[in-house]
């Protein structure tokens, strides 16, 4: 069953707070992955890889660079799980 | 201008070893005499030859905050532990730059290590068989490659003139210190942050290690398997861990009033051109090295009143060494406290110049030199004063100490510390 938007932004909380120490409450909608929550190109992989599983998704590289924001990534995971 | 003949100092420390999780807990683990030999649990160390180790007494992945260390092989933790207590040690409260008494451009680092993030490689080699492509980590690249200690130090103090790593198996450690002392030396910096690491407690090392026939094989007693200089010595135990120290002009050290623990008067450097892996048997590399250090730092045989042996606990390298210092100093070696603090440590690699430098400065600083553990029989071919039992107490006055490093491929290293 698909993940509701409020699932996949409390997943992706989790995820960049085992990546990149951000507190779970922190990362918001509104978030940017790079500005304020301390994921680097390199962390963003991780993000995405650990994403990728536990929505089970395929985000190929080339769409990465648009997801800027926790909110975009939330988006282009819940229109695109399986 | 002529640089050349600039004082280099000692003014910071730091450490985490199989003794401690710092430089003064590991300090007086010497002193005590006691092994970090530990056996190595787990069914991935079960069908081993060797299935002991010294592992660190405190786990870097326990002291790093989570984000940081997870982006760091184990030996890049390590260094950067005994970096910042080092760092801390020299009275920086800050990066150079915000502790205005350093500037980032006269700051460099040289952090050594022999093998380099190797468990990393292994570790992303199971992830690549076990979970495919797309999970082998980013980070992979930077967390393995040798220079990433030296690097993460350097992002750590914020050195910008320069960030270096020589690589001389056993060695490299000790010639990690004679390059930050160039570096000084020839003006390209004031400070630099200098040291070794190494991080390669896992079965592959080991196995290749012990198939070398370098390792000892006494996994029923641990803590008396590492016995430089016992006539039933089989080989090397091997440790991890990190030894860093803030090197620095005496001009620079004095303008900000920092603690001096002592002089370091700079390198000797050979190579064996012998064989990739044995020692030359009568030591004749090593005493070109000493020679070397004797000629290039004015050193005098009649100050040295201290040795920190290379000393492994193999059969061969042990004696070579002695003879050695022998051939060189002659009378001299007489006056001389001889300590292997590998019997206690086990052997780290290419962290063994760091650790052993530390050591080596603690017991010019507080005139001490730490016993030799697990002699039950002085093998007949070690004519030297081998520290035993309690810890020996140095002379008063202008004293000054060598600690010997060398590596598979025949790198003979030797560096020269004298009390200020």
């Amino acid at each position: 069953m698909a993940a509701t938007q409020e699932e996949i932004v409390a997943g992706l909380a989790e995820i960049v707070n085992e990546i990149a120490g951000i507190p779970v409450e922190d990362v918001e909608v509104d978030k940017s992955f790079t500005d304020d929550l301390d994921v680097d190109s390199l962390s963003m992989v991780e993000v995405v890889v650990a994403a990728e599983e536990r929505f089970d998704v395929k985000i190929p590289d080339e769409d990465v660079k648009a997801l800027r924001t926790v909110g975009d990534a939330a988006d282009y995971i819940a229109k695109h799980q399986a | 201008m002529s640089q050349t003949n600039r004082t280099v100092v000692v003014t910071g420390i730091g450490a985490t070893t199989p003794l401690g999780g710092d430089s003064a807990s590991t300090w007086e683990g010497l002193l005590a005499g006691r092994s970090g030999v530990r056996p190595l649990e787990g069914e991935r160390f079960a069908d081993l030859p060797v299935r002991i180790a010294a592992q660190a007494a405190v786990d870097p992945g326990e002291v790093l905050p989570r984000p940081l260390a997870r982006k760091l092989d184990r030996s890049a933790q390590f260094a950067l532990i005994a970096a910042k207590e080092a760092w801390a040690d020299a009275g920086y409260t800050a990066a150079a730059g915000e502790d205005a008494s350093v500037e980032p451009e006269r700051l460099g680092t040289v952090i050594a290590s022999g093998i380099g993030g190797v468990t990393t490689l292994l570790d992303q080699y199971d992830v690549l068989k076990e979970k495919g492509v797309r999970r082998v980590s980013p980070h992979t690249v930077p967390m393995l490659m040798p220079n990433s200690p030296s690097a993460n130090v350097g992002l750590e103090v914020n050195a910008r003139a320069g960030v270096h790593t020589p690589v001389s198996a056993c060695a490299s450690g000790a010639e990690a210190i004679g390059y930050a002392v160039e570096m000084i030396r020839t003006g390209r910096a004031d400070v630099v942050v200098a040291g070794g690491t190494e991080a390669a407690i896992h079965p592959l090392p080991i196995a290749a290690f012990a198939n070398m026939m370098a390792m000892s094989k006494n996994n029923d007693e641990p803590t008396k398997a590492s016995r430089p200089y016992d006539k039933n010595r089989d080989g090397f135990v091997l440790g991890e861990g990190a030894g860093v120290i803030v090197l620095e002009s005496a001009e620079h050290a004095a303008k900000r009033g920092a603690r001096v623990y002592c002089e370091v008067l700079g390198q000797g450097l050979s190579a064996d051109s012998h064989h990739i892996a044995q020692p030359e048997p009568t030591g004749r590399g090593v005493a070109a090295a000493v020679q070397n250090l004797l000629d290039n730092t004015g050193l005098k045989p009649s100050e040295v009143v201290h040795l920190n042996a290379h000393a492994t606990s193999t059969p061969q390298g042990d004696s070579a060494e002695i003879m050695a210092l022998r051939k060189v100093l002659g009378d001299d070696l007489d006056h001389v406290a001889v300590s292997a603090t590998k019997s206690m440590t086990g052997h780290l690699l290419g962290g063994a110049g760091g650790i052993e430098s530390v050591a080596t400065v603690l017991a010019l600083y507080h005139r001490l030199a730490p016993p030799t553990i697990n002699i039950d029989e002085l093998d007949e071919g070690i004519d030297a004063d081998i520290v035993t039992g309690e810890p020996r107490k140095l002379p008063e006055g202008t004293i000054a100490a060598i600690n010997n490093s060398f590596g598979f491929g025949g790198h003979n290293v030797t560096l020269a510390f004298r009390s200020v």
